[in-house]
């Protein structure tokens, strides 16, 4: 059964220039228990789409689409009290920097409680004791004291461990981990990843993992999104994906990246030339297509469409013939 | 220019830059910090050391304490043989032409309000290098070299994207010529695709001339890419320093594994070596007595708690510091 | 909210040099407008009082108690022994805003320079230049720049110099703090990398990033010189050869009950000249902090 549906989502900025689409014609859906990653360089629209599923959007950003379904509920169409006691029960977000996150003046056992008792009630010895036991969950070492810590007594991992406590503290049955470990160190990154794919486990949970680092999708996620300036160019299994990317910039990405490219060291990388189209300079045709080694007259003037292929689904005019094109990709590491 | 072979490594027995128990202290109000605490290494004409470590080891404190920016409390820098520890401001002025920095950021290192060509010829004016018409023309020979068009010297920082800001940040950094350029993460504020760029523009460089690099990330797998030795810092002090291979194919420190470990799609070889660390970094204000690791350390013994482990050779070129590695 | 680079770039229109940009916020903002056109008027005044006044205007020129109004000729009217206040509030204009400008103008270089080498240098120079900085902040500046006058005799140059030096220490903190913030920047750090002198990066890199908040006390800074000047002057301090705002409020007290008007319009110019001021400073920080924000 699928928790959360996305249909043609659009979001846009409206400027005194006219409509500056920024994420353009998202769909996916996302399973109980299931972990799909939303992969993409910055500006690519990922934290936009995040904001949007939360209903967190705010003008100049407008959305459009054919409905954002949370256990069959659209939330196009909810009003805000509505939307706001989702927020936090049924659907629940994990930040980038918990720091900024968090409130500096309550310590952090009581912003815990805090989720508890306005979404649930209760009294208050009864969610304190929740707050202790979530705490513990998500693998506090002494929780009890800990519970009373202001947030800048906390190390970055325990905060990101407090924030996972509190999007966890009403059972959402969608959670939304936005680079929850950018912030963090490589081996509290690992312990994060790790917590985050038990607690999924456990709970039935479904995740989605908005990244810019393709490393850690493949040990993290099920299935992958790759966003490129605002729309999915491909989306795959994870394993999949890793042994043959189809589309020209997720090869690239694969390529660019020292470790998981298989270059040898020092071996040139092989680099996307050119950076990131903006808003405001969107190419016409394939956005991709300025910096793309295969792109011809067809991709400079018509936007591909999503088709399915190979398991998945890719938008990309010559993905087909693609390893015709490029027979001398190399192997790709990580399996 | 070719590598130097190897029968000149050995013509210049004085390293290029040697370290020798340097630290550097800070006072906060907290108490005080030892951000780096006697760390010695020596870094090669040519060589590109990768300096790694998890943030608040003391990475970029040693950085800046080798480009004396911050004073070191102990200890001395050599820099091609001789000793620039207790040179003074202005005597330094004369040795900063051989060692340069790149930054993370390179648009907070880049004064907004000057022109590129203003901000290359910065070098050349304040060592009062060439005429103007030698130093436009160095202008675009830099320009060139870091891959940036020519017309990129009349527009203003703000102009260009994340990627060829840190272009402009290394072609400053060259500008004098140095024999050492420090780079403290500069591809990690960059999008993978635009790291790439970097990356391949600094094994060219390196390649061109025989310019050492220091090389600072928390990223593993770039450091694996670029370097020929890596050292790992933890908490002030370097753990393990090796040969890339040797340190990729034998770590010996529980730290390195396990940081080795936490590269995504780097599993451990069999179950038995798998080693997840348990914890946080412990505070720098108050760091562990005995082996600064052992908190974390799933192999701690007793003396581990009382007796800091000073580095060891564990085989030729490759270093650690921890009382329990198997030595081979 | 996170809003994309790209979008900020594409809607303000790319290019453009940040020095015309900052002029065109400053006049989008109606009470810098305001600020604008007063200020303008106000040197206007200053630069046309010897063309139209050529004579000195402290000779008597009309009958006394000329009501402003009643005689074409004085349309201010005259004060009690017939001076044309006209004349007067012309050539004061021009002695309050020489006194105002050259005045800040010693308070900036004292206060930037303290505050620069104070935040630059740190340790034991920091220490003394702000022991020294305290002392100034312990005794109220006016008395203290009363006191000056009163020893030396009143002249422009005393007034001025006494003003200026008792006005800096609020800047050289204000400086002081902000070259701190940028003393361990990148910026600077890579300057010193690069062996660039102590004086040029303070000079180069280091004082134009702190050019915004220090305009901003500029404008303040002429605006409260302005006023201990009318006050020094209001109270027989003024230099008794020249006219001056201040000393025509002054000379017009003992009268205010009979004839208002020759206190009360010295009184409204330099209202109107502090009040252009702090608009001015209010609208310049307004622009330059919205620029900060934006980079």
């Amino acid at each position: 059964m699928s928790l959360l549906d996305v249909k043609n989502l659009s979001i846009s900025f409206a400027t005194p220039r006219g409509r500056l689409a920024a994420v353009r014609d998202l769909s996916f859906s996302l399973k109980a228990g299931e972990t799909l990653a939303l992969v993409g360089e910055s500006g690519c629209g990922k934290s936009l789409t995040a904001l949007a599923l939360l209903g967190l959007l705010e003008p100049p950003a407008v959305m459009e689409g054919n409905g954002i379904f949370l256990e069959g509920r659209n939330l196009l169409t909810l009003d805000e009290p509505t939307l706001r006691s989702l927020r936090g029960s049924r659907i629940a977000m994990i930040f980038q920097e918990p720091m900024t996150a968090l409130n500096p003046v309550l310590t952090v056992g009581e912003q815990i409680m805090e989720v508890i008792t306005e979404h649930e009630g209760g009294g208050r010895r009864a969610a304190r004791a929740r707050a202790v036991a979530l705490m513990e969950k998500v693998r506090i070492p002494d929780a009890e004291r800990r519970f009373a810590e202001y947030p800048h007594r906390l190390s970055g991992g325990l905060r990101q461990r407090v924030m996972i406590a509190m999007a966890l503290a009403c059972s959402p049955a969608v959670l939304i981990a936005d680079e929850p470990t950018t912030a963090l160190d490589v081996t509290i990154q690992a312990q994060i990843l790790d917590l985050i794919g038990t607690l999924k486990r456990e709970n039935g949970t479904a995740v989605l993992f908005i990244t810019h680092d393709l490393g850690l999708v493949g040990q993290h996620a099920d299935r992958v999104m790759v966003m490129y300036a605002g729309r999915v160019v491909e989306e795959r299994t994870a394993a999949d994906l890793f042994a043959d990317p189809l589309h020209p910039y997720t090869r690239g990405l694969i390529a660019a990246r020292p470790g998981l490219g298989g270059s040898g060291r020092r071996e040139r990388l092989m680099e996307i030339p050119g950076t990131v189209p903006g808003l405001g300079a969107m190419p016409v045709g394939c956005a991709f297509s300025p910096r793309c080694a295969f792109a011809d007259d067809l991709c400079r003037s018509t936007v591909p469409t999503s088709i399915d292929q190979a398991g998945g689904r890719i938008a990309c005019h010559h993905s087909e013939g693609i390893h015709d094109r490029e027979p001398a990709i190399r192997r790709i590491g990580n399996s | 220019m070719t590598a130097n072979p190897p029968s000149a490594e050995l013509a210049t027995p004085d390293p290029l830059l040697s370290v020798r128990d340097l630290s550097v202290r800070f006072d906060t109000a907290e108490g005080p910090v030892h951000a780096v605490d006697g760390v010695s290494f020596d870094l090669k004409a040519g060589e590109i050391l990768g300096l790694v470590g998890e943030s608040g080891c003391g990475k970029s404190t040693l950085a800046r304490a080798i480009l004396r920016l911050v004073e070191p409390r102990a200890g001395s820098i050599s820099l091609a043989g001789s000793d620039i520890t207790h040179l003074s401001r202005r005597q330094l002025r004369g040795v900063r032409r051989q060692v340069q920095m790149v930054f993370q950021d390179p648009y907070s290192s880049l004064a907004p309000r000057w022109t590129v060509a203003e901000l290359l010829t910065e070098p050349l004016v304040i060592h009062g290098v060439g005429d103007r018409a030698e130093r436009r023309r160095h202008v675009g020979d830099l320009l060139d070299k870091v891959g940036l068009p020519a017309d990129a010297a009349q527009r203003y920082p703000h102009e260009f994207s994340g990627g060829q800001r840190q272009r402009l940040g290394i072609a400053r950094a060259l500008a004098l010529d140095p024999r050492l350029v420090v780079l403290d993460e500069p591809v990690s504020a960059l999008d993978v695709s635009v790291q790439a760029q970097i990356l391949n523009l600094l094994v060219e460089l390196q390649r061109q001339s025989d310019i050492a690099f220091l090389f600072i990330s928390h990223d593993l797998s770039v450091v694996e890419y670029l370097s020929d030795r890596v050292a790992v810092m933890y908490l002030g002090q370097i753990v393990e320093i090796a040969d890339r291979d040797s340190l990729w194919r034998h770590p010996s420190h529980p730290y390195t594994r396990a940081l080795l470990q936490a590269i995504p799609g780097n599993p451990p070889p069999s179950a038995d070596d798998a080693l997840k660390i348990e914890g946080d970094l412990p505070s720098p204000i108050a760091p562990p007595p005995g082996c600064r690791f052992h908190t974390r350390c799933p192999y701690a013994e007793q003396r581990c708690r009382i007796d800091n482990p000073a580095l060891r050779t564990v085989a030729p070129g490759h270093q650690a510091a921890c009382h329990l590695m198997r030595l081979s | 909210m996170a809003f994309p680079d790209s979008l900020i770039l594409s809607a303000d229109g790319t290019g453009s040099h940040p020095r015309f940009a900052l002029l065109r916020r400053l006049l989008r903002r109606p009470s810098a407008l305001c600020g604008l056109v007063l200020m303008a008027a106000i040197l206007a005044m200053a630069v046309l009082a010897h063309p139209l006044y050529p004579d000195d205007p402290l000779d008597m020129v009309a009958a006394p108690f000329l009501h402003p109004g009643t005689d074409a000729a004085f349309p201010l009217g005259s004060d009690m022994l017939g001076r044309d206040l006209a004349a007067g509030i012309f050539h004061g204009a021009r002695i309050s805003l020489l006194i105002g400008v050259v005045a800040a103008l010693v308070s900036l270089v004292i206060g930037i320079g303290i505050g620069a080498l104070s935040g630059y240098y740190g340790g034991r120079i920091d220490a003394g230049l702000m022991r020294l900085t305290e002392l100034f902040q312990t005794i109220p500046p006016f008395l203290f720049s009363l006191a000056i006058v009163a020893i030396l005799q009143p002249s422009i140059a005393t007034i001025t110099g006494a003003i200026g030096i008792t006005a800096w220490p609020g800047l050289a903190r204000l400086v002081r703090a902000e070259v701190l913030k940028l003393r361990h920047s990148e910026l600077v750090e890579a300057s010193i990398s690069l062996g660039a002198s102590d004086a040029r990066i303070i000079l180069l890199h280091i004082l134009p990033n702190v050019l915004a908040p220090i305009v901003v006390s500029a404008s303040i800074l002429v605006a409260s010189a302005i006023l201990s000047e009318s006050s020094l002057a209001f109270l027989g301090l003024g230099d008794p050869n020249v006219v001056s705002w201040g000393g025509m409020v002054g000379a017009g007290r003992e009268v205010i009950r009979t004839d208002w008007y020759v206190a009360t319009i010295p009184g409204i110019a330099i209202l109107a000249a502090v009040l252009a001021l702090n608009l001015l400073g209010d609208g310049l920080n307004d622009a330059l902090n919205r620029k900060g924000q934006r980079r």
